[in-house]
């Protein structure tokens, strides 16, 4: 499998007035056209990790690393320019919450037709049919109906299939989903994963899949990596989860309330000084 | 066993929207009961109306056997009852000490002592006396929660009323508030009426849940028939599905 992106090496450091703060400390793997999982607690790094790749890292936070590329391109040198072709093009991301990452004050089917347009010569008429049929393809049932609407008009689920949809139209390689479905109910969050996992696999894309549910990830990834204090601890097949070597893994796995089994109370994560290091 | 709550044929109208649908639900003193659903089932309105933040349009509340009437409650009430909301991000003063915010429940009731109850109330959720004078943005998400739970303790309350308390933090720290709900369950002997749409956290912590669906409540059910598969709704089943993680075979269906 030929790799889309290289990251070698990521290091995202914050300056603040009580000294460096280091949120990624040297983030190494590669992807290809599969679905990675980068599961961890908050503060862990793992959204740093994401948004470094998209080129979303807050200005005053500096950035670096051996090798960053995306297709044989290096992100770390890349031209601002470059990178906004290449943000929502080929590379796109969704984010948490539609309540936040929509644009209010835009109706919906506008705000996908000015991500198409942005990247390709459409003819306005062009860019509506196929933010239609793209709205269609997140199975939305009435599109013409929602291309009209503001985000405050629909629901989470809706949202949340609205932005998959301004993010897919056009037809990134590499999708960057970032706690997709964690604002959402659960019966809802299963219609969306389904809708994503379709997709991604459809059309072939790279996934990395973002969040601190190792269980969804792992049901929805090939690969996870864990991630602890802006570190890798432990990169494995999703398949063999259950033979986590890591005690932070380990952890993760078995804090999860589960239907069925009585445990009282539950196992509860005993940090370890030495895994950060 | 005596009844801790009873609510009977509740409605709640918003406007035009029936938030709650002729809802009766019996809590048993010292149970604890879960309420689940998705957003906009009603759960939440329901723990709400109990505690007098939602108006009660038809039907009757008792707590501790009192009838309690529209959205008016007196100390009594708040001494038996306490609440604690989901997000700790925003149910803490921003602007206020964990020490201030322990001492305001203290200084409404007229109750002394204030210096030994607030280090109790901290030492119970397993914080120490040295978060004492922090602001809440200095505390993380779950330590928020810890905070939030020992206010509503240091009235030592019979009845906790619990709205999602653990779904604005990750697994891990989740299962750290669980586990200390359970212990000062234990401990106090406490009513507890907790809502969340995670059937896993419900069947952990709770004996009997009510699903809620459209502002009714179509199923009543132990959580050992839960476990076993003892379903009578279909729409209960589909949140047990729902709950059991991403399938990929879900996506042909």
């Amino acid at each position: 499998m030929s790799a889309l992106l290289t990251v070698e090496d990521l290091r995202v450091r914050f300056p603040t007035r009580t000294g460096v703060i280091e949120a990624v400390r040297g983030v190494s793997f590669t992807l290809g056209r599969e679905r990675l999982g980068i599961v961890g607690e908050s503060g862990s790094g793992k959204s740093q990790t994401g948004r470094a790749i998209m080129g979303l890292t807050p200005l005053q936070a500096q950035v670096t690393a051996k090798r960053l590329a995306f297709d044989g391109i290096d992100l770390v040198s890349a031209p601002a320019k470059v990178r906004r072709d290449l943000r929502g093009k080929r590379i796109a991301m969704i984010l948490q919450d539609p309540k936040y990452s929509l644009n209010p004050v835009m109706s919906i089917g506008r705000q996908i037709v000015e991500t198409l347009r942005r990247h390709e010569k459409v003819s306005r008429g062009e860019a509506r049919q196929r933010a239609l049929d793209m709205l269609a393809a997140v199975q939305i049932r009435d599109p013409a109906r929602v291309f009209d609407l503001y985000p405050h008009e629909v629901s989470g689920g809706m949202g949340q299939r609205a932005m998959i949809a301004m993010m897919l139209i056009a037809g990134p390689e590499l999708l960057i989903a970032d706690e997709p479905t964690s604002a959402l109910d659960v019966t809802v969050q299963l219609e969306v994963l389904s809708i994503l996992d379709k997709l991604v696999t459809e059309r072939g894309m790279g996934l990395i899949f973002v969040s601190h549910d190792l269980r969804l990830v792992s049901s929805f990834c090939d690969r996870v990596l864990v991630m602890y204090a802006g570190k890798i601890v432990e990169e494995i097949a999703a398949s063999d989860l259950p033979n986590a070597k890591h005690p932070y893994t380990r952890g993760l796995l078995n804090c999860m309330p589960v239907i069925g089994a009585d445990r009282h109370p539950l196992p509860v994560l005993d940090r370890k000084p030495e895994w950060a290091l | 066993m005596t009844q801790a709550v009873a609510v009977e044929n509740l409605s709640v109208v918003f406007d035009d929207f029936k938030a709650l649908d002729d809802v009766s639900v019996e809590v048993a003193s010292s149970e604890s009961f879960g309420l689940v659903g998705e957003s906009g089932s009603g759960k939440s309105t329901l723990l709400r109306a109990i505690a007098g933040l939602a108006p009660a349009t038809e039907g009757t509340i008792r707590v501790g056997g009192r009838e309690v009437k529209g959205t008016r409650r007196d100390k009594a009430f708040y001494r038996a009852v306490q609440m604690v909301f989901q997000d700790p991000y925003g149910s803490l003063h921003p602007r206020q000490t964990v020490d201030r915010q322990l001492m305001e429940p203290l200084a409404v009731h007229g109750i002394g002592d204030g210096e030994r109850r607030i280090l109790k109330a901290l030492d119970e959720v397993g914080l120490g006396s040295g978060f004492r004078f922090r602001y809440p943005h200095q505390l993380s998400g779950g330590q928020r929660q810890r905070i939030a739970i020992a206010r509503a303790l240091i009235l030592e309350p019979s009845i906790l009323l619990l709205d999602e308390p653990t779904s604005a933090l990750d697994a891990s720290v989740q299962a750290e508030v669980l586990n200390l709900l359970e212990q000062v369950r234990r401990d106090r002997k406490l009513t507890f009426i907790m809502v969340s749409h995670d059937l896993g956290v419900v069947t952990h912590m709770c004996d009997r849940l009510a699903v809620m669906q459209g502002g009714r409540v179509v199923e009543r059910l132990s959580s050992a028939d839960l476990v076993a598969g003892r379903i009578a709704e279909d729409y209960t089943r589909s949140l047990m599905v729902a709950s059991g993680g991403f399938r990929r075979e879900a996506q042909t269906a």
